[in-house]
């Protein structure tokens, strides 16, 4: 089923007519309302009527994570508070999260987005989905929520963790649909086999799994251990949350809900936009957000876009699965972690050195984030029990900061390797 | 009758225990006597030895992250119960130890390290109740 064919369907001139009027729009809403990137038109000699259509877009400035950051907390909202319904947040670059608010209008497109990305997907309003995303200031869960909501799904909204309950509720409810991310999907398939459960005995029958990359290889893994389809939803809170793009039955790409985020593919480096097949930095602006909506967002995501019609007959352009990042950003169980918020941390403790390594692993199918920190001569202690402490004193810090349990490991003094360039701070292993 | 012993951090790593001792020994530094720690990810070396400052600058050139601690080291006769009768005493005027190790080169006497709390009033308390402490210079000389 398609949810709504005019927009899904639209040829191209009609999605560029609604995109050209709805970014003339929201460019001369933000220039008003945002002084920050007014000051940034200004200082390229731009007015919002120089943006006549779609093909002015590349003469718009950047918005960066950063901004939000300066902006921190509601300096880019362009509404006011009494318009803002519900506030969400990331972690941010450097211990200050990433702050998004959201207008009823902007949660019920939200909402559409997500049943959009639900019908795609195959679920109808028959279907249980178990929303196995974590439910709070992140975005997954509730985003879905609504979503599954709007479609007319039944929701079990368990957020995340508590695999025995997971399992126990997915027998008992008869469970159709799981939304959560891959990596704990195949930890699920896991629980399952170790149980003893068939996947036979489940309802399963799809899975909406994102909020961080896997491949081709873990969607094999995953559609073989639940006995599913499982589908790739993509988003991030900046834009609005998941649903930004979702693929469909088809599994051939992630349709972007271009009626409201125009995408691009920006070479990195030189930032001019490449042509369409070719891989790069995404990049967004949202046309039809009033919360706090963004122009030319660098997503930091490498990726390339599909502007063929899709099999599904959908001719919202399809974005590939992320391919990397064109920054140091790592996903770890669905949250993003910089390695400049580790450093902060450390920095902020005068025990440790800066100096420190980061060693990604996927131990079974969860990963896992170790740091090697130095200690420093002075605060090195004769005493087990004062080191111990200072260890968990790092364990706990990194955890209230990044929202993930982090192993830490003291190591010795100088033992990390110093380069003369950019430091080698982060070991991925995953395999990715 | 304070002695300095070297503590030294080591992480789990094969060769670390070896470089340490070969820096000494090549410096004829004397080792007279040595406990080491571990947990699972760390341990922490320590002993007494002939030169304590000495070793220190030795170990601090090679970037190692040692540092003096102040311990006691208490001479008991060899025999059944007499640890117990120096533990009850100190622990009896609220001396506590936070690691001890110990060593005995005959059946007369053994070497009890301590490193308590409060390193004055273990001398006191030990010194009053006529318990014999080894002295530094004699520390040193094993």
């Amino acid at each position: 089923m398609i949810w709504n064919e005019k927009i899904e369907c639209a040829s191209r001139d009609e999605m560029r007519d609604i995109q050209s009027e709805r970014l003339k729009e929201t460019v001369t809403r933000i220039y008003h309302n945002v002084p920050s990137y007014r000051q940034k038109m200004q200082a390229v000699g731009l007015v919002p009527d120089d943006i006549k259509s779609v093909d002015d877009l590349s003469k718009l400035p950047f918005t960066l994570k950063t901004d939000l950051r300066d902006n921190y907390p509601f300096g880019l909202f362009t509404v006011p508070m009494s318009e803002i319904v519900r506030i969400h947040a990331s972690s941010g670059t450097t211990g200050k999260p990433t702050v998004v608010g959201y207008t009823r209008k902007d949660l019920n497109n939200w909402a559409e987005m997500i049943t959009r990305g639900l019908c795609m997907a195959g679920v109808h309003r028959d279907d249980i989905v178990q929303v196995a995303y974590g439910y709070g200031l992140f975005t997954g869960g509730l985003g879905m929520h609504y979503g599954c909501e709007n479609l007319g799904a039944s929701v079990i909204p368990i957020s995340g963790g508590n695999t025995d309950k997971q399992l126990q509720l997915m027998q008992d409810f008869g469970t159709t649909v799981l939304a959560c991310t891959p990596s704990y999907s195949l930890h699920l398939g896991e629980e399952l086999a170790a149980k003893g459960i068939k996947k036979e005995d489940l309802k399963l029958r799809i899975g909406i799994f994102g909020a961080e990359p896997w491949t081709e290889n873990m969607r094999k893994e995953i559609e073989a251990s639940l006995g599913i389809k499982a589908i790739d939803i993509y988003g991030l809170s900046e834009i609005m949350g998941p649903g930004v793009s979702c693929e469909c039955e088809h599994q051939a790409g992630m349709h972007i809900m271009e009626d409201h985020f125009i995408p691009e593919i920006i070479d990195p480096i030189t930032l001019q936009p490449l042509p369409a097949g070719e891989v790069g930095e995404l990049v967004f602006t949202t046309i039809t957000k009033e919360g706090i909506p963004l122009i030319r967002y660098r997503t930091r995501d490498l990726t390339r876009l599909n502007y063929e019609k899709c099999a599904c007959g959908r001719t919202l352009v399809r974005m590939e699965k992320c391919k990397g990042r064109s920054d140091d950003m790592l996903i770890i169980r669905g949250v993003n972690v910089f390695p400049s918020q580790i450093e902060s941390v450390l920095l902020e403790m005068s025990e440790t050195a800066p100096h420190y390594l980061l060693i990604v692993e996927r131990e079974g199918n969860l990963d896992t984030l170790k740091l090697m920190v130095e200690v420093q001569e002075q605060f090195f202690s004769d005493e087990i029990r004062q080191l111990e402490a200072l260890r968990k004193k790092i364990k706990n810090k990194l955890q209230s900061t990044l929202g993930i349990s982090v192993d830490v490991k003291l190591v010795e003094p100088k033992t990390i390797e110093r380069t003369a360039g950019k430091a080698k701070r982060v070991i991925d292993n995953r395999n990715l | 009758m304070i002695i300095k012993q070297l503590s030294v951090f080591l992480e789990n790593k094969t060769g670390r225990l070896n470089e340490v001792t070969q820096l000494l020994g090549n410096a004829g530094i004397n080792m007279s006597a040595m406990s080491l720690a571990d947990t699972s990810e760390f341990g922490i070396l320590r002993m007494i030895a002939s030169e304590p400052e000495k070793a220190l600058s030795i170990l601090k050139e090679s970037e190692f992250s040692v540092r003096l601690t102040d311990v006691v080291c208490l001479n008991s006769p060899n025999e059944p119960g007499a640890l117990a009768r120096a533990l009850n005493i100190l622990s009896g005027e609220g001396v506590f130890i936070e690691y001890l190790y110990a060593y005995s080169m005959d059946n007369k006497t053994a070497n009890i390290v301590l490193k308590p709390d409060n390193i004055q009033k273990c001398i006191e308390v030990l010194q009053a109740h006529k318990l014999e402490l080894v002295s530094a210079s004699d520390m040193y000389k094993i």
